[in-house]
């Protein structure tokens, strides 16, 4: 995988531009059956920096998203067309095993979903299942800590993780997708149900953890893509010819960019909360 | 719900709605306690005629094997083993297969249609009245098993379990055909609970790099260990208490013998044998072994509570 071979529309800024891509696609077209979902998509996600997805309801973002580490696949309809290149490796050739995917690409999800089990036992899930040889304890305190939750919990860790405040929970959740150490953390929505403390946290949370992974969030919230993000792709939905809605990718760009001077009209509509 | 705070209501209710909600309050009330007050009349009753039987016979009962309505002897130890190992023998088998099942039925390993259908199979196994099993032991479970039963003896004959030499009824096709009776019950409940798991919960372990089987063992089937329990334990009183199948098929003798090929006989086949030409103090030794049943029902209910309720923690 070479820079060279990014897509000429990728982002400008020279920063953006020197760092490899951890993940691209080109000519992405995603389908549940014969809708499609998404169409055409061309983009590219740096290394160790935080990409925001923004976009009216519907537009595909999850959808997209989803396809990053493959949970697509337990859609039975799901099907896609194009490339998807994690670090030049088709991520949907034949000969790709999604599990270990999956193992690279976390994911966080929107709703706080943690196991009923003990905090603990949410923690160290990934790595049981990968049958991680190391400390577990340690793996819990560190990945506790980089979730800042450690303080408040470190002594509850046999208490179920279901016990939490919302906010915990869904720290916990960022602790249990960084204790697998995964290159890359998909967030969907991650503080869509929190309170603007928690929010906070975890927005900080984000700044500690693009030091070590590259982080795509998905977000309703635009100062907070503003907050977090390097980089900010903004979709869209329009009616296709046979009258079904697909979204599609508006522009992708540094996210003073699209904030402050994008390129097309329907992005500058959208940031500036003119959207109809 | 009885305490109604004047303050809180904001348009005064006609005296209609009042009366009809405070007699539905009412009549909920009593069904509840109905229930109740039927359950402890059933026990009462059984104490009461169980009393001679007591008063003869007292805990020796449970470890007499006599069962001899001429000398007035009775002991109960055959059929409450009877009782246990055949019910052992069905949750040995029904648990792993019944769950099994559930967890096929509730995955996406079959398209919707098909797994609808099995589904409805399933479920229309309980509905088959049990002395039809009883009839199909007879004419088409016994003669197959008759075979395995023969091959035990002769290659296993060593092993206490197999020791004897099979003679078509007995504690084995008993436990088989409670094993078919009992499928139906854990399996739909367990395929319901698992059913109704949140989707977040495989889309999370999913998305850490587990695979689908460790998904199901390591998550979906412990956060619906509950129901499982639940339906292990309401199988276990089915099998516990099922008569008419197990009496053609388990050979009513009133002995104590180890080997699964040999005849035995439970308690709930005891009774419907002998209640109808039963008399005086064999009434009550009756009575006595249905009060035992009973006993050994609500063991098993309060034991599957204690179960949930360590599981429960998280
Ligand atoms: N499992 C599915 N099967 C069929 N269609 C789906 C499925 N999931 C999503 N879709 C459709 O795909 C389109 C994109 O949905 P997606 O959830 O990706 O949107 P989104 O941009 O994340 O929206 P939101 O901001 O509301 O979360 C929608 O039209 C939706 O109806
Ligand atoms: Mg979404």
């Amino acid at each position: 995988m070479n820079p060279q071979d990014r897509p000429s529309h990728s982002v400008g800024s020279p920063k953006a531009a020197s760092a490899t891509p951890v993940l691209e696609t080109r000519n992405l077209n995603i389908y549940y059956g014969s809708f499609l979902a998404v169409r055409e998509v061309s983009m590219s996600i740096p290394n160790n920096q935080v990409t925001a997805f923004i976009g009216p309801s519907g537009c595909g973002k999850s959808t997209l998203l989803r396809c990053f580490n493959r949970l697509n696949d337990l859609i039975e309809t799901f099907r896609v067309e194009g490339d998807l290149n994690y670090h030049g490796q088709n991520l949907y050739a034949p000969k790709v095993d999604a599990v270990d995917v999956r193992r690279r690409i976390g994911m966080v999800f929107q709703k706080p979903n943690p196991f009923p089990k003990s905090i603990y036992e949410n923690v160290v899930y990934g790595a049981r299942v990968n049958g991680y040889k190391g400390d577990l304890d340690e793996l819990v305190e560190r990945s506790l800590t980089q979730a800042a939750l450690w303080d408040e919990v470190k002594d509850k860790l046999k208490t179920s993780g279901l016990a939490l405040s919302g906010g915990q929970q869904q720290r916990l959740c960022i602790a249990r997708t960084i204790a697998v150490q995964p290159e890359v953390v998909l967030m969907d929505e991650p503080c869509a149900s929190l309170d603007p403390i928690s929010t906070l946290k975890i927005e900080e949370l984000m700044h500690e953890l693009k030091q070590q992974y590259t982080i795509v969030i998905v977000t309703h919230n635009m100062q907070q893509a503003s907050r977090v993000s390097d980089v900010t792709a903004f979709f869209n939905v329009r009616l296709t010819d046979t009258g079904k809605r697909s979204g599609y990718l508006v522009e992708h760009d540094r996210t003073e960019n699209i904030f402050q001077n994008p390129k097309e009209e329907s992005t500058q509509e959208y940031v500036s909360g003119r959207f109809g | 719900m009885t305490v109604r705070n004047p303050s809180s209501v904001t348009r005064p209710r006609s005296d209609t709605e009042r009366i009809l909600d405070q007699s539905f309050l009412w009549l909920t009330r009593l069904l509840a306690y109905a229930i109740a007050a039927v359950l402890l009349a059933i026990a009462f009753q059984v104490l009461v005629q169980s009393l001679p039987a007591i008063q003869r016979f007292g805990v020796g009962f449970i470890f007499s094997q006599d069962w001899d309505p001429v000398k007035e002897s009775y002991g109960a130890l055959p059929m409450i083993y009877g009782t246990l190992v055949s019910a052992l023998i069905a949750l040995l088998l029904a648990v792993p297969i019944g769950v099994g099942i559930a967890v096929f039925l509730s995955e996406n390993f079959l398209p919707l249609q098909v797994r609808t259908v099995l589904v409805f199979l399933v479920e229309l196994l309980a509905a088959i009245p049990s002395v039809v099993y009883g009839l199909w032991g007879i004419f088409v479970l016994i003669p197959i098993l008759r075979g395995f039963g023969v091959w035990l003896f002769e290659n296993f004959g060593w092993f206490p379990l197999f020791s004897t030499q099979p003679s078509g009824p007995g504690m084995l096709p008993a436990g088989v055909i409670l094993t078919i009776m009992i499928l139906p019950i854990i399996t739909a409940i367990s395929r319901d609970s698992l059913a109704s798991l949140p989707p977040e919960l495989r889309q999370a372990s999913i998305g850490l790099g587990a695979t689908r089987w460790e998904t199901i063992i390591r998550v979906l089937i412990p956060a619906a260990f509950s129901g499982i329990v639940g339906a292990v334990m309401l199988a276990l009183g089915r099998a516990m208490g099922e008569t008419m199948a197990v009496t053609m098929l388990i050979g009513n003798a009133n002995t104590v013998n180890v080997s699964l090929l040999a005849p035995g006989n439970t308690i709930a086949s005891l009774l419907a044998n002998q209640f109808a030409e039963a008399s005086g103090l064999q009434v009550a030794a009756l009575m006595y072994a249905g009060l035992i049943l009973f006993v050994l029902t609500f063991i098993v209910n309060i034991f599957a509570e204690l179960v949930i309720l360590k599981v429960k923690k998280f």
